[in-house]
């Protein structure tokens, strides 16, 4: 039998057909990288993040325009000193000395403008950047969670970081464009002013300039990009290499994943150098045309110069000036893709911002406050998507400190319903009341207050274990996080972990098991210290020890609280004052165990079927139970 | 080649002022002298306009060549490093990588790669340039005028100095910028990933609060940076005008006295202009240096690591005959720096092909750890494990993998379509193989019910699949390498007891005539093995067949029943706990299926 290191040796394509084998992603980008160049939407809204820094823009502006000044003065002034102080056989020693004090303050003035432009430039982007994602942050917190289930939290990241950057750059290079700009003008009218013969000769290079720039940007740009793409991807490829090493390992794919990720190396390599080719042409391509106008200089200008039709000085200034021609060019011809891409970068940040925040609270919304813990649904009809509605004309009443269970096959509505109560979506129709109140009626914050919800993923933040058990609670005191850890049976392993509380969990709680780290979180919702426990398949997912912690810790937990409770094991259902079954989006039972156990309806035929837990159960058979069908169950 | 290319550039650019300066002096001496000849001068400016011409030419040429070849050195170095560095991550052994963070091996194989290479094309070929350049533009400019060349080079220390001494502040402040922003990061993500739990307890204010306080502290560092970086450079920038100033001022003054003709005075003033990038980049190269140093200390470090675990310099493929696995006497701690914890003691246990080893105990037992033994994951530190006989340890790695196929708790997907993360362990198989495996694995329905079939992207940017499905395909895969020993690491946890029964029954074949080892947390996963080890604290309290346990009524037995019963709220409702299911759920789900 050919082992993996056969065939590699024998050539990845060598055996008869390729193999079922990549490393690191293959996908393509799908963000659009490039927009239009302007957008007025976006220019519109990205206006609206500058007005605060409107006074300061300004000063930049006249900074830029007074460093291009000082810019363009500079050869003037020594121009004027080559011309006026020392013409020969017509020195002038005092005058010289004038000008060089004058070109000194236009150093000092040059100086001064440089910091300006730079300092306010630079910070004014950076608190824009800052201030987009922060404003992005904020919404985020606040919009519907339909709108945070289907968008992916990668796709969102790469909105509030590489996006705000893109438009941080724009903003940077805006104002320097403005400079470079005046900067061209400027030189070109100096040289026309000066000499038009000369200065239009001379001249001549721009446009040559400009028109290779064009050909030459969009396939460079592509060259760029591909650099940039292959080398996302070869690291894409050793990220995964490393993350997934176990597997690797496990399958043997040493030798396999070492030549493929070989191919993505010279793939790189191939596209990196050709890159360099693409910047690097255009060094000698300037220069060339450096060359060209600096041949014209001499020449021509030396003949004009020895027909006594031109002064030396102004020849040094051509000559001065011909190198400064093309920092400004190539800087204005890369602002076009830079505002491209920050037009495609601000149209997907403005996207975010615009998506409207569907559960907002009333104006005159009130703080609850210690209230009962009652929760009552009134008809209440809702679904994700228009006609589909998962929860139909649902009503029922939960009285403080009664556990209800919530019992139903998959796509029932349990875990719609527990969303509803704490107003994660607005309902279609009907009202969903907590401690005697609409929802709608309340701020989230003090309902938030009310309830506390432990998920079925338990879901930890990076810091210390202290700091999760009190979340948001930050006044919380350390013997309120003990008592809650013992309360759920957490103490123990904690205190077996090297720092105790203080132990720093690593991302997602990766330090712990699921079962743990389903402890902690049920820990945190004991020091929010709510009113009503929502428990959405808590105890789901973890191993038989750490349920029979969870088991233990229930009756505790739900002491003087109402508890709303999705589980499978039947003995937490079992245990509720009061069990709903729901199905499709309707309740069709309601009572405690021993009366729907006599009702013989769904609940007791899937109870009948003798199962530890609900979710063991085959769908056939929950199929065959929903349409009753005894001959199939037994 | 690259060093001549470099020299030629830098003697190109070191020519195009010396050019300059000598037209503009040939223009001046024209004029001066009334006899001179206007044909002869203007010859002369031809020539000189010509030569300046291909100078600059040549100097583009060269530099391209220059930087282009320099590149391509680097490049290559750098595409060698990788090579090393990725064969080395994957032949580390498990306990290192548990040791090390992924973002620090991802920062050392991007960045500290990027810095060495970096150091080839830039640092050693540029420090040559730079040295040609400003070494022969000091010598021209010297020889000319000692006191107008040293005025004109009066702004190299100052900038070069100030190049230095800021980067290296920037340095330091770039990483401290990084650290917070990856603090931002990682605060932004944990809460977009976890909205449910911030909306569960109305936490929006605390988490803006918490992003407020690390946003305004990047922020501050980004700030700072900014002001470093803008003091600097304006600085250098002024320092070089200041430069300007001087050499106009005294050497104005030296043209007015005779001692230097105008164009002398030019060519300083170009010279200065080309002299400017290179000394800020001076700055560059000596910091080029330094991170250099670092990155590749850093870098090497890891190259030169030896994986714990490897060949014996004489071993042999594995032979297989029997089929038997024996752990004999098997001890395993870690060690490290939080000292010797014993996982396993005197682990001793036979498995024979058709023969089912069911593995159970409580949480942190060493269950796992056990699994990862085989294939040599880890290596005992007591006692051995043989295979027919052969010390694992003895035996070549790849070999001994390719026997024993672990079925891992959490499977890694990678990034590409269900078929070939189903075929990871053998790429080359066919795809009625790949088939079997996933029917038997029961996951074939669900891919064929898929968008794409088997083509349909997994991963961390395709179809999310939920545990039990991960599960499945993790089987599949071990199936894929038809293993002679068949290890189940608590695989089946997240798949319902059901499909668990229907996988069991697809692999009857394979497994009556292999030795396979279950452990699980959940009994009714493993009762019907033929010999089940309770295992706690790394040590084997109970053994023998289900029944055997449950006659014994010691922690399996008391384990048994916290599963199989519904909850300690049994003891209140004894009456109930009578019509209490009493057999296994998959012992039902056996009888379903074959009804």
């Amino acid at each position: 039998m050919a082992t993996n290191a056969d065939n590699v040796q024998q050539g990845l394509r060598g055996a008869n057909r390729p193999p079922h084998a990549v490393v690191g992603s293959q996908v393509e980008r799908d963000e659009e990288m490039f927009g239009k160049a302007f957008n007025g939407h976006v220019v519109k809204r990205f206006g609206g993040f500058l007005t605060p820094y409107r006074t300061l823009l300004i000063v930049a502006i006249f900074a830029v325009l007074g460093f291009t000044g000082t810019q363009l003065a500079i050869p003037i002034v020594i121009q004027s000193a080559f011309d006026n102080a020392l013409e020969l056989n017509n020195f002038d020693r005092d005058l010289l000395v004038q000008l060089s004090i004058v070109l000194a303050a236009v150093v000092a003035l040059n100086y001064l403008f440089n910091f300006l432009q730079e300092i306010i430039v630079g910070r004014v982007a950076e608190r824009v950047l800052f201030d987009l994602r922060r404003a992005m942050y904020a919404h985020l917190q606040r919009v519907s969670l339909s709108f945070m289930d289907r968008t992916e939290v990668g796709r969102l990241m790469s909105r509030l970081q590489g996006d705000v950057a893109a438009l941080q750059e724009f903003l940077e290079t805006s104002v320097f464009a403005i400079g470079d700009f005046v900067l061209i003008t400027g030189i070109t009218i100096v040289l026309i002013a000066y000499d038009w013969r000369l200065g239009l000769l001379t001249l001549t290079v721009v446009p040559a300039l400009l028109l290779i720039r064009i050909i030459w940007l969009p396939r460079a740009r592509r060259a760029f990009l591909g650099a940039r793409e292959s080398s996302s991807r070869m690291n894409g490829a050793l990220a995964e290499g490393i993350n997934g090493v176990r597997t690797v390992q496990g399958m043997s794919r040493e030798e396999v994943n070492a030549a493929l990720f070989e191919e993505k190396v010279d793939v790189n390599l191939k596209a990196q150098l050709k890159g360099t080719r693409y910047g690097q042409i255009m060094i000698p391509t300037i220069d060339t045309l450096t060359g060209i106008a600096m041949a014209i200089i001499i020449v021509v200008g030396g003949t004009f110069v020895l027909d006594r039709s031109l002064e030396i000085g102004v020849m040094v200034l051509f000559i001065l000036n011909v190198q400064r021609f093309f920092d400004p060019i190539r800087a204005l011809t890369m602002q076009y893709s830079i505002m491209q891409r920050a037009m495609a970068s601000g149209q997907r940040i403005f996207e975010v911002l615009d998506v409207p925040v569907e559960v907002e609270d009333k104006a005159d919304a009130i703080k609850l406050e210690k209230t009962d813990g009652s929760v009552e649904f009134r008809n209440v009809t809702f679904g994700y998507n228009r006609d589909q509605p998962v929860l139909q004309d649902v009503s029922f009443k939960v009285n403080p400190g009664e556990t209800v269970a919530l019992v139903g096959p998959t796509g029932s509505g349990k875990s719609t319903t527990m969303s509803l109560i704490h107003r994660f979506y607005d309902v279609w129709d009907g009202e969903v009341m907590v401690g005697g109140h609409n929802v709608k009626d309340c701020t989230q914050e003090s309902l938030g207050h009310e309830i506390a919800m432990v998920l079925q993923e338990p879901y930890l933040f990076s810091g210390t274990i202290l700091e999760n058990i009190k979340y948001r609670r930050e006044d919380a005191t350390r013997e309120e996080v003990v008592e809650a850890a013992r309360a759920v049976g957490a103490h123990e392993f904690i205190m077996k972990l090297p720092d105790g509380y203080e132990t720093e969990l690593e991302q997602r709680g990766g330090n712990l098991s699921l079962g743990q780290r389903q402890l902690i979180s049920f820990a945190r919702a004991i020091v929010a210290d709510a009113k009503i426990l929502v428990l959405d398949e808590a105890t789901a997912n973890i191993d038989s020890y750490t349920e029979m912690l969870i088991q233990q810790a229930l009756a505790r937990l739900l002491q003087n609280r109402t508890g709303m409770v999705i589980a499978h094991r039947l003995a937490t259902i079992r245990g509720a004052d009061r069990i709903i079954v729901l199905q499709d989006g309707k309740i069709i039972e309601e009572g405690n165990h021993d009366q729907l156990m006599a009702e013989g309806g769904l609940y007791s035929r899937l109870y009948s079927m003798n199962y530890a837990s609900f979710d063991d159960i085959p769908d056939e058979l929950i199929q065959a139970a929903i349409e009753g069908d005894e001959d199939k169950v037994t | 080649m690259a060093i001549s290319t470099t020299i030629i550039a830098a003697v190109f650019m070191l020519l195009i002022p010396q050019l300059l300066g000598g037209a503009i002096n040939d223009a001046v001496d024209f004029l001066d002298d009334a006899n001179a000849d206007r044909d002869d001068v203007r010859r002369e400016l031809l020539i000189t306009g010509l030569l300046l011409f291909g100078a600059s030419v040549a100097r583009g040429v060269f530099t391209m060549a220059h930087n282009y070849m320099g590149e391509s050195i680097g490049q290559h170095i750098g595409y060698e490093l990788r090579m090393a560095f990725y064969r080395k991550m994957q032949r580390m052994s498990y306990s290192y990588h548990n040791h090390v963070h992924t973002g620090d091996l991802m920062t050392r194989g991007m960045l500290d790669i990027e810095g060495v290479r970096l150091f080839v094309n830039t640092a050693l070929l540029r420090t040559l340039l730079l040295a040609i350049l400003i070494g022969g533009g000091t010598f021209l400019m010297i020889r000319t005028d000692v006191v107008l060349g040293l005025i004109s080079l009066s702004f190299v220390p100052f900038v070069a100095w100030r190049a230095i001494t800021a980067r290296l502040k920037l340095r330091f402040g770039w990483r401290t910028l990084q650290e917070r922003l990856s603090i931002l990061t990682r605060v932004m993500d944990e809460n977009l990933a976890g909205i449910r739990v911030v909306r569960a307890f109305a936490g929006q204010d605390y988490e803006m609060r918490k992003f407020n306080r690390v946003s305004d502290q990047a922020q501050a560092m980004a700030n700072e940076l900014i002001g470093i970086r803008v003091r600097n450079t304006t600085f250098m920038t002024f320092a070089f005008f200041t430069a300007v100033v001087a050499v106009l001022w005294v050497g104005g003054l030296k043209v007015i006295d005779g001692e230097i003709k105008a164009g002398t005075l030019t060519q300083f003033l170009a010279f200065m202009f080309i002299l400017q990038m290179p000394v800020r980049q001076l700055g560059m190269m000596v910091n080029g240096f330094a991170r250099t140093q670092t990155s590749g200390t850093r870098l090497f470090e890891i190259l030169d690591l030896d994986p714990v675990i490897k060949d014996k310099p004489d071993a042999k493929p594995i032979a297989i005959n029997e089929g038997v696995l024996r752990f004999e006497h098997v001890d395993f701690s870690f060690m490290d720096e939080f000292g010797d914890e014993r996982i396993l003691r005197d682990v001793s246990f036979e498995a024979r092909p058709g023969h089912t080893i069911g593995i159970v105990g409580p949480p942190g037992s060493g269950k796992s750890t056990l699994a990862h033994l085989v294939p040599r994951f880890y290596d005992v530190t007591g006692g051995r494990i043989t295979i027919d006989g052969q010390d694992i340890r003895d035996v070549q790695l790849e070999s001994l993998r390719h026997v024993v196929g672990v079925v891992q708790q959490d499977t890694f997907m990678f990034t590409s379509s269900i078929e070939n993360n189903v075929a990871y362990g053998d790429p080359w198989a066919e795809t009625e193989t790949i088939h079997r495996a996933t029917t038997q694995a029961q996951l074939h329905d669900w891919v064929r019910r898929l968008p794409r079939d088997y083509q349909t992207l997994v991963g961390e940017r395709g179809v999310s699949l939920s545990g039990g499905q991960r599960q499945r395909l993790s089987i599949a895969r071990s199936l894929m390498l038809k293993p002679k020993f068949i290890i189940f690491d608590d695989s089946t946890a997240a798949i319902d007891a059901a499909t668990e029964q229907r996988i069991r029954a697809a692999l009857k074949e394979i497994t009556n005539e292999r030795a396979v080892i279950i452990i699980s947390h959940r009994l009714s996963s493993l009762m019907h093995a033929n010999e089940i080890l309770f295992i706690e604290k790394g040590e084997i309290l109970e053994r023998g067949s289900h029944e055997e346990l449950i006659a014994l009524g010691g922690h399996y037995h008391d384990l048994y029943e916290l599963q199989i019963r519904p909850g300690d709220d049994a003891v209140e409702h004894l009456g109930s706990a009578a019509d209490a299911p009493t057999s296994s759920g998959s012992d039902e789900a056996e009888d379903a299926d074959g009804n």
